[in-house]
């Protein structure tokens, strides 16, 4: 073997040296230059940073695209973890744009550097093929989470969601890392695609069983899915708001992307005729962890009177659906997972962004809150709309394509006997639901008058900005979904998934 | 030409709720300006429209090729007639709207969101853009009723948002399982048309997507949202919804679910044609014990709808043509009715009970309105000369043909119809001398009919009266419709 040459690896790692980098420029502007200033400037220099340096890093892969794999599957450079990538950052970007104006810490250099830290962990999930680094990486991201969620030191429900996210979060990264090591004991191998090799010639195992199971139960944890849920409501609830956006956007596309280049890449397909043996019944394990999440995530958004809960239901049930995708077949499934998985995390972000604005102005995220929006912020309002009509899954916006093309490939699976018409079945009457529970926000924030002294809201101009380019992307990645699409279909096709 | 009045109106709503909140006149101009040039278009399509060649491709363009969406525009007689309808419903609407000053920029902002909704649904040939366009529809009607309506408007709204959001959901499972099943990446109607289906497919898909779409259209038992939906919202989304909205999904049974699955119209024909006549029969009767003034419109139109449905299920061409006839015609007569319940009585006298009106002497307070509704009234039961008369009667053939005895409980429907729109005409407009003295009400307060809702009374009868007395204007356009290949499979299975 030859001595790995460091200097190529650096340059191939550039985009992700260029986000340590500003971890670290960040926390030494903020130690040395900034603690006397009073902290909207802090956090204005530190947020501009944060978003300098993320759009260099996408900069820098738009121009200097490259390909490349390193022994092992370690570190794999190709179009397609190049584009989710960009996408991570992007959401990064929007995340720090959005807390500018936040103040539930003095401590913002760090803040910020734990923002970058955590993202570089989502850049190498999602540009990795071994289960070594997938871990390592993984864990990156989680401890960062765990922090961010925690920052907000007076605040009870901050500390209170923490701990719950970190234990529930120690406790999946066991499984995992069991699961990673009853595969590794079983093949011999942490690399993803000769792993699938090597189960597929071994055939139904019953040791192959558990390990899926636990690889399931901890991906099952960073996605929210039932039962795996029980953290997520309590820390969107208590998190300061741009740590609740990043786990809710940046950290899922990358848990997404890599929990299916595990199991479509690693563990055998469903629909591939004897190969359907080997997949040793995961398609059902899904299946019901789908159903589950989009029941209950649902449902439990119906009660919820704060809407920051009712968001992190409806994030559980997001889950139920993404999990629908990979009962698609391999190539379709990575473009409308990740189709979906995006969008879905521009959506959110922006309404985190105008809950943001609610919860700074109004004082708090009940429903009662969003009561005369629509005169107190008509644009804003507007955005909020556009946002929670997406998630419902109303066309023209980019909600509706992607839940519709991830239930079109699920069926194009094996269309003669439409194995999965029951998840697509339960996974429209569930929108209908939904569309209820996004409805009653919308009927504060459009139909409710206001009290007679509330006054219009003076909305942060970064703010009204960021949260009005999302919701655009929103409506134009709804009626022209091939911008996207094209790009990811393209990528995909070039790797032969 | 055609494919302008979409674009017209989502312009045209863009551009209302543009103009300022406190300046309602420049919104209504502006919503007049938009729904006249969308009739306009309308008619100057329907004039260039040679119906002899089928389908006319009206705009088309490759949209999301990965899976095989296109964004096609086309047009044969039946989409021309209800596009017509359309225009003229929102040139009345807007009429009929003349009154509202609160929030006058987003309630016609959300009125042609609706309309262009449903432009696109009848112009559209492939079948993703035209449940796009059907969903589109949705959310503009929630918010009319929710901001601008009357009675229980939140209970109203939320029903029908959830009844039309689950029709649709059913429409979206029959349709993707479509698209697998078939394997022709593709969503275009025609195509979709031309591959024959299994049995066993059609025998559960056609019920799930006709059901889906005829929730909206008002079928029995799935009608209830109608009149709770029809008495809550403001007068013109009354008028849409009885106008458009039911013939969108009336339209969807047709275009979707009969052409895609005929074996399935055949399995399923007798079942669908009992529930429609139940419809015909149960909504008149309720009509005949409301108590509401509107509630007997909405249980009404429940009735009506039952005879396109009805027309729809006989798989014949004169029954056929007789519900799209029906459709145009129930658009007109209903739009008139709630016209008159909801702008010229409610809005003046401020109760829609019947009781209560019967004491106010409308018919000297509101002699324009009684005499508005007496025609209208007659209009609605059939009377010869109007257009409901000629459509109902093409739909009873039709179902004679099919069904003897449903045909004879649908025309005793129409009796009880006559029934309840004289009972009710004679309690509001002409009660007895003794109900109206019995009740001190001074009738002179009541504001006088304005000139827009004369205008727009007007052109609804002029339409009605014109069709009724020279159907072939239509029916040269609809017949002709049926000839093209979109309806290859479902001739062959009806046996013409």
């Amino acid at each position: 073997m030859n001595a790995p040459d460091y200097f190529q690896l650096l340059s191939a790692l550039a985009p992700e040296v260029i986000v340590v980098l500003t971890a670290l420029l960040v926390l030494a502007v903020d130690l040395l230059g900034l603690q006397n200033r009073p902290r909207s400037f802090r956090m204005s220099i530190v947020a501009g940073l944060t978003a300098l340096g993320c759009a260099t890093a996408i900069g820098w892969m738009l121009l200097k695209s490259t390909v490349g794999a390193w022994p092992g599957g370690m570190f794999v450079i190709d179009p397609l973890n190049q584009t989710v990538k960009a996408v991570i950052l992007l959401l990064t970007l929007f995340t720090a744009l959005l807390s500018t104006e936040a103040k539930f810490t003095r401590h913002v250099g760090e803040y910020f550097a734990l923002i970058l830290l955590a993202t570089v962990g989502m850049m190498f999930l999602a540009s990795t093929e071994n289960l070594l680094m997938v871990f390592a990486s993984l864990e990156l991201v989680s401890l960062a989470l765990y922090v961010l969620v925690a920052f907000n030191k007076q605040s009870r429900a901050s500390a209170e969601g923490a701990m719950k996210y970190f234990l529930f979060g120690g406790m999946s990264a066991a499984f995992l890392l069991y699961g990673f090591s009853l595969l590794y004991g079983l093949t011999g191998t942490t690399h993803v695609p000769q792993m699938a090799q090597k189960l597929l010639a071994l055939g139904a195992d019953p040791l192959g069983t558990v390990a899926l199971v636990m690889v399931v139960i901890g991906f099952g944890f960073k996605l929210a899915a039932v039962p795996f849920h029980l953290w997520a409501p309590d820390a969107y609830e208590g998190a300061p708001l741009p740590s609740a956006a990043l786990i809710a956007s940046g950290s899922k596309v990358a848990s997404v992307f890599v929990f299916a280049k595990v199991m479509l890449l690693g563990f055998n397909q469903p629909g591939q005729g004897s190969n359907a043996v080997a997949a040793g019944g995961w398609t059902l394990l899904l299946s019901i962890i789908a159903a589950s999440s989009m029941v209950l995530g649902n449902l439990a958004a119906i009660r919820q009177s704060s809407v920051r809960r009712l968001i992190a239901y409806s994030a559980i049930a997001h889950a139920g659906y993404l999990l629908i995708g990979f009962l698609a077949q391999g190539g379709e499934a990575f473009t409308s997972l990740l189709f979906y998985v995006t969008t879905y995390a521009l959506t959110t972000i922006g309404a985190f962004g105008v809950l943001g604005v609610v919860e700074a102005q109004i004082g708090g995220d009940q429903l009662k809150d969003f009561a005369g929006f629509s005169r107190r912020a008509p644009l804003l309002a507007g955005c909020l709309m556009v946002f929670l009509l997406s998630l419902a899954g109303i066309p023209p916006l980019a909600g509706f394509f992607g839940k519709f093309y991830l239930f079109a490939a699920a069926l194009n699976n094996e269309p003669r006997s439409l194995p999965f018409l029951w998840l697509v079945v339960l996974g429209i009457a569930m929108s209908c639901v939904s569309l209820y529970y996004y409805l009653q926000v919308l009927k504060q924030a459009f139909v409710v008058e206001a009290d007679a002294n509330a006054r219009p809201l003076t909305v942060p101009f970064l703010s009204h900005v960021v949260v009005v380019l999302l919701a655009a992307a929103v409506i134009l990645l709804g009626c022209m979904p091939g911008w996207l699409l094209d790009t990811l279909h393209q990528a995909v096709d070039k790797l032969g998934w | 030409m055609l494919a302008w009045t979409i674009y017209l109106s989502f312009f045209g709503a863009l551009a209302c709720l543009l103009t300022p909140r406190a300046n309602p006149r420049a919104t209504r101009a502006v919503a007049l300006g938009t729904a006249l040039a969308g009739l306009f278009c309308g008619l100057k399509g329907a004039l260039e429209f040679n119906p002899t060649n089928g389908l006319e491709v009206v705009a088309f363009a490759h949209w999301i090729p990965v899976l095989g969406i296109d964004y096609s525009l086309a047009a044969d007689g039946i989409s021309v007639t209800l596009v017509l309808l359309t225009g003229l419903a929102a040139v009345v609407g807007v009429l009929f709207s003349w009154n509202v000053e609160h929030r006058a920029n987003e309630f016609f902002a959300l009125f042609f969101a609706l309309i262009g909704g449903v432009y696109g649904v009848f112009l559209s040939l492939d079948l993703f853009l035209l449940f796009v366009f059907y969903e589109i529809a949705i959310v503009p009607k929630y918010f009319l009723i929710a901001i601008w309506g009357s009675t229980r408007r939140d209970y109203a709204a939320m029903k029908l948002a959830l009844y039309s959001f689950i029709g649709s959901g059913m429409v979206l499972i029959g349709m993707l399982a479509a698209y697998a099943v078939s394997g022709l990446s593709s969503f275009d109607l025609q195509a979709l048309a031309q591959y024959s289906f299994t049995v066993d497919f059609q025998r559960w898909a056609f019920p799930l997507v006709f059901v889906g779409f005829a929730i909206l259209a008002g079928m029995w038992p799935f009608h209830t949202w109608a009149p709770t939906g029809h008495s809550a919202a403001p007068t013109a989304a009354s008028m849409l919804l009885a106008g458009v909205v039911m013939k969108l999904g009336a339209y969807g049974c047709l275009r979707v679910a009969m052409t895609l699955f005929p074996e399935g119209l055949k399995l399923w024909q007798h079942e669908l044609a009992a529930l429609a006549v139940t419809g015909i029969v149960y909504g008149a009767l309720v009509a005949l014990v409301q108590k509401d003034f509107k509630f007997v419109i909405g249980y009404s139109s429940v009735s009506h709808m039952g005879f396109v449905l009805l027309g729809l299920v006989t798989l014949n061409e004169i029954g056929w043509s007789g519900a799209v006839l029906q459709m145009f015609s129930h658009g007109i007569i209903a739009g008139l009715l709630f016209g008159v319940v909801g702008r010229m009585v409610y809005d003046r006298a401020h109760t829609r009970e019947l009781d209560k009106l019967e004491g106010m002497g409308l018919v000297r307070a509101l002699p324009f309105a009684a005499v508005t509704f007496v025609i209208a009234g007659f209009a609605s039961m059939g009377m010869p000369g109007f257009s409901g008369f000629v459509a109902e009667l093409q739909v009873l053939i039709g179902a004679w043909q099919a069904f003897p005895k449903l045909a004879i409980l649908a025309g005793v429907g129409i009796v009880i119809g006559v029934v309840y729109t004289l009972k009710t005409t004679a309690k509001v407009f002409f009660p007895d001398k003794e109900a109206a003295e019995s009740h001190d009400y001074h009738a002179h307060e009541l504001e006088p009919i304005s000139i827009p809702e004369r205008v727009g009374a007007a052109l609804l009868i002029l339409s009605t009266v014109l069709i009724g007395l020279h159907p072939r204007l239509l029916l040269d356009l609809i017949v002709p419709s049926f000839k093209s290949p979109l309806f290859e499979g479902l001739r062959k299975v009806a046996g013409l």
